[in-house]
């Protein structure tokens, strides 16, 4: 047993500081740490940073243009990242679509879609919920039927994250009636730029128009954008769940929200002296962190047997079980801490120079947007009562 | 022992409750969080017509009720279609003060208050402040028959429509001191005081406020000079009682919602009220909220008590209590809601929004239970 990193391990880690130390732009770090809307072209600015250094896709093999790191480079990477205040990658062609094709896409396929995903030539969203199919997602109803060399899809999706800046997207469709749900999906690559495609945002409980509902009506599709087999769509969509989730805990996103608690705790006054010293809610801090440091080694335990080749399967869910209620518990003290600058929903950005007042101080503006935003946490990719019932399945076998 | 509310209540409880469901909705909600003004002028009119401002006054100042139940009782109603009238604001505080403090040219807007027709907020808090009900940095110094006051005040409710804004400000005395906290009336255009107003998330308007050698005469003090501490927070005692009453009557609307959509809502070839795991976590939520509702009876019921500390400690008590439960009913309900809760067009979003902000008037949770504490030390 070795609570540390290798000597590999920590260059690793320092080079990467390095890098985001020289090369993250101080507008999106600030950006990020105050929890401001990023806009489009922000995250095409750090997708773009971190392709020229090869990082976009860290995890892919070389020969697709990543640096084939293993599941504790993967780690210290993303650790790395959230720790700096870097914007977040976005997951769906490089963490996603990415490794499916790689796994099961035609070669015509890779060639096409994977160096596109990194120059962000394609920017992609997932189409796999629909109104009728959250929890329950194999009881999905979008049809796609053979029409010569095409499909004809109809349908619709929802909680389409970032569909609104979307060109594409990757869809479970249905295409078959027969057996069980799940053997009747396949999975589709559908350009949202072709006829009987729209999408019509959906504002959330913070009032960020962050997810999408997308309706699709006849349309054609070519059947070379099929991935794999027709039918087989779910053990496809299944084998990610199982082999992309080391950051589904998101510890760095806990440490980088921790230090930001502490931080207000020690600006903000109750009675007279900064927050941090009132015991009563320096308990509640510690409490917090105390969870959060065995969640830590947890989540490496699990990284390093990933790494060793153990597919994890249970792991995985009680990381984002415990790594969401973590996270949930910080944004819930951080509104607390602000007192009544909680308040103010200020959706708009002060302009430079403008001569409003500033509403609190610059930490309060999305405290309370973050903490009501954050409750998806528990609910998307498998809400956390369905993360239950993968661990109590794989212990009771009943 | 008796539980039951009055004949005269009932009939308030029902009419206010038949208005309210005739002008709420949660499309008349969203286009009144599109305007400037956040609530609805004709709303708010119909209720004053109604009574339901004189509810909340006693028969010595023109009204019909003023007690702990009728605060209560007329809270709960809003908060069961989640309301954004400034009631709690012009009524319940200004009005409060104007009753407790107010001369007799003072109390004379009392009756407009009650009509309907004058709108009041107070401004007491500030940024560094932290609920401490004493801690109040702002100044006012004498100077002939006048005084000059200067200082900054945090998120003042309803103070865009204002036509009257009570001022706390020091006139004595150390930052966080009982005695020397003195109060003002002050029409809100006056010279010296700039807002910069925006929304809030729970609906409604506030405004940042900065005093910058505000000028006013003498007599617009309530009270004497240096001793409006007490009633100050006699008054927040009834404020804490309202918001406790609108988190209940939130709580009663948000619960009745995740339990119909537990009915209709399928996954897995079953609604999801038929999954045990979300039977019970629902039977907890119900269990909590009526220990929300016996927490508010007992504030009610204290909220003229004789002595001060008996009534000081219900209204931690209730305020903490409150707070925790609205807190999980709040995350509960959109968790067993899903996605569909997250969004601001289902009615849910508002509700949550509205009950998860009430924890950040009057104190908080935390505030509360230390204040408890304090107090049963005491």
């Amino acid at each position: 047993m070795n609570l540390n990193y290798t000597e590999e391990q920590i260059a690793f880690r320092d080079e990467v500081r390095n890098f985001l130390d020289d090369k993250l732009p101080a507008t999106l770090k600030e950006k990020v740490r105050l929890r401001k809307s990023l806009v489009k072209a922000d995250y095409e600015l750090w997708h773009h940073i971190l392709n020229t250094q090869g990082w976009l896709a860290g995890s892919w093999p070389k020969e697709y243009g990543g640096a084939a790191w293993g599941a504790v480079q993967r780690h210290i990477f993303e650790d790395e990242m959230a720790r700096a205040h870097a914007p977040r990658i976005v997951p769906f062609g490089v963490a996603m679509l990415g490794p499916l094709l790689q796994a099961f896409g035609s070669k015509e396929q890779k060639d096409y879609y994977l160096p596109r995903i990194l120059n962000g030539e394609h920017w992609w969203c997932q189409g796999y919920s629909e109104p009728g199919a959250g929890s329950d997602l194999a009881s999905l109803k979008m049809r796609a039927e053979r029409d010569g060399d095409h499909y004809i899809v109809n349908g619709q999706k929802t909680w389409t994250t970032m569909g609104q800046h979307a060109d594409r997207i990757f869809c479970l469709v249905r295409t078959s009636t027969e057996g069980k749900p799940q053997t009747g999906i396949s999975f589709l690559l559908i350009d949202m730029k072709t006829e009987g495609v729209s999408v019509r945002p959906i504002v959330l409980i913070d009032g960020e128009p962050e997810v999408n509902e997308v309706f699709f009506e006849n349309v054609r599709v070519p059947i070379e954008n099929l991935v794999g087999d027709e039918n087989k769509g779910w053990t496809y969509a299944k084998y990610l769940l199982t082999h992309e989730r080391t950051n589904i805990a998101g510890v760095g996103f806990a440490v980088s929200g921790l230090e930001s608690l502490k931080r207000i705790a020690r600006v903000e006054q109750c009675k007279g002296k900064p927050l941090i010293e009132n015991p009563h809610f320096a308990a509640q801090i510690a409490r917090i962190e105390i969870d959060l440091m065995a969640m830590s080694t947890t989540n490496l335990r699990v990284v390093s047997a990933a790494s060793a080749g153990q597919a994890p399967g249970a792991e995985s869910s009680m990381l984002k079980i415990k790594g969401s209620i973590i996270r949930q518990a910080i944004n819930a003290l951080t509104r607390s801490a602000v007192g009544v600058y909680a308040m103010p929903f200020i959706s708009e950005e002060l302009e430079p120079g403008s001569n409003e007042l500033p509403v609190g101080p610059d930490y309060s503006a999305k405290v309370t947007g973050t903490y009501l935003s954050n409750r998806k946490l528990s609910i998307y990719g498998g809400s956390n009562e369905i993360q239950r019932s993968i661990i109590s399945k794989s212990l009771l076998k009943l | 022992m008796n539980f039951d509310l009055t004949d005269e209540r009932k009939m308030l409880q029902d009419s206010l409750r038949r208005f309210l469901q005739a002008h709420y909705s949660s499309s008349v909600i969203t286009e009144l969080g599109e305007t400037t003004q956040g609530y609805s002028s004709e709303i708010w009119t119909g209720l004053a017509d109604l009574g339901v401002v004189g509810a909340l006054f006693s028969e010595a100042h023109g009204g019909y009720g003023g007690g702990g139940f009728d605060i209560a009782l007329v809270f709960e109603e809003l908060g069961r279609v989640g309301a954004l009238d400034p009631l709690l604001d012009t009524a319940i505080l200004g009005g409060g003060l104007l009753v407790a403090l107010g001369g007799d040219q003072q109390s004379a807007k009392i009756s407009a208050i009650i009509a309907g027709t004058l709108q009041m907020a107070l401004a007491h808090s500030e940024p560094a402040a932290r609920y401490e009900l004493s801690r109040v940095q702002t100044t006012a110094k004498r100077q002939g028959d006048q005084y000059l006051i200067n200082g900054q005040k945090a998120v003042v409710v309803n103070a865009d429509v204002a036509d009257f804004i009570i001022v706390s400000a020091r006139t004595s005395g150390d930052d966080a001191d009982l005695d020397g906290v003195s109060l003002f009336l002050v029409p809100q255009d006056m010279q010296g005081l700039s807002l910069r107003n925006y929304p809030l998330s729970s609906g409604g308007r506030a405004a940042e406020m900065i005093l910058d050698n505000l000028c006013v005469p003498a007599t617009s003090i309530l009270g004497r000079e240096g001793c409006a501490f007490q009633e100050l927070e006699r008054v927040q005692a009834s404020a804490t009682l309202a918001v406790c009453a609108e988190a209940v009557g939130l709580m009663d609307c948000i619960s009745q919602l995740t339990i119909d959509y537990l009915k209709v809502r399928t996954q897995f070839g079953q609604p999801l009220g038929k999954f045990q795991v979300l039977q019970h976590r629902m039977a907890d939520m119900l269990i909590e909220i009526e220990q929300a509702k016996s927490a508010l009876i007992n504030l009610a019921g204290h909220l003229d008590a004789s002595d001060v500390l008996v009534r000081e400690k219900h209204v931690s008590a209730t305020k903490n209590l409150i707070g925790n439960v609205a807190k999980l009913v709040a995350e509960e309900s959109i968790q067993m809601h899903g996605g569909i809760g997250m969004t601001m067009e289902y009615e849910l979003a508002h509700l949550v929004r509205r009950l998860v902000m009430m924890d950040h008037r009057f104190g908080d949770c935390n505030y509360h239970l230390e204040r408890f504490i304090d107090l049963a030390v005491a």
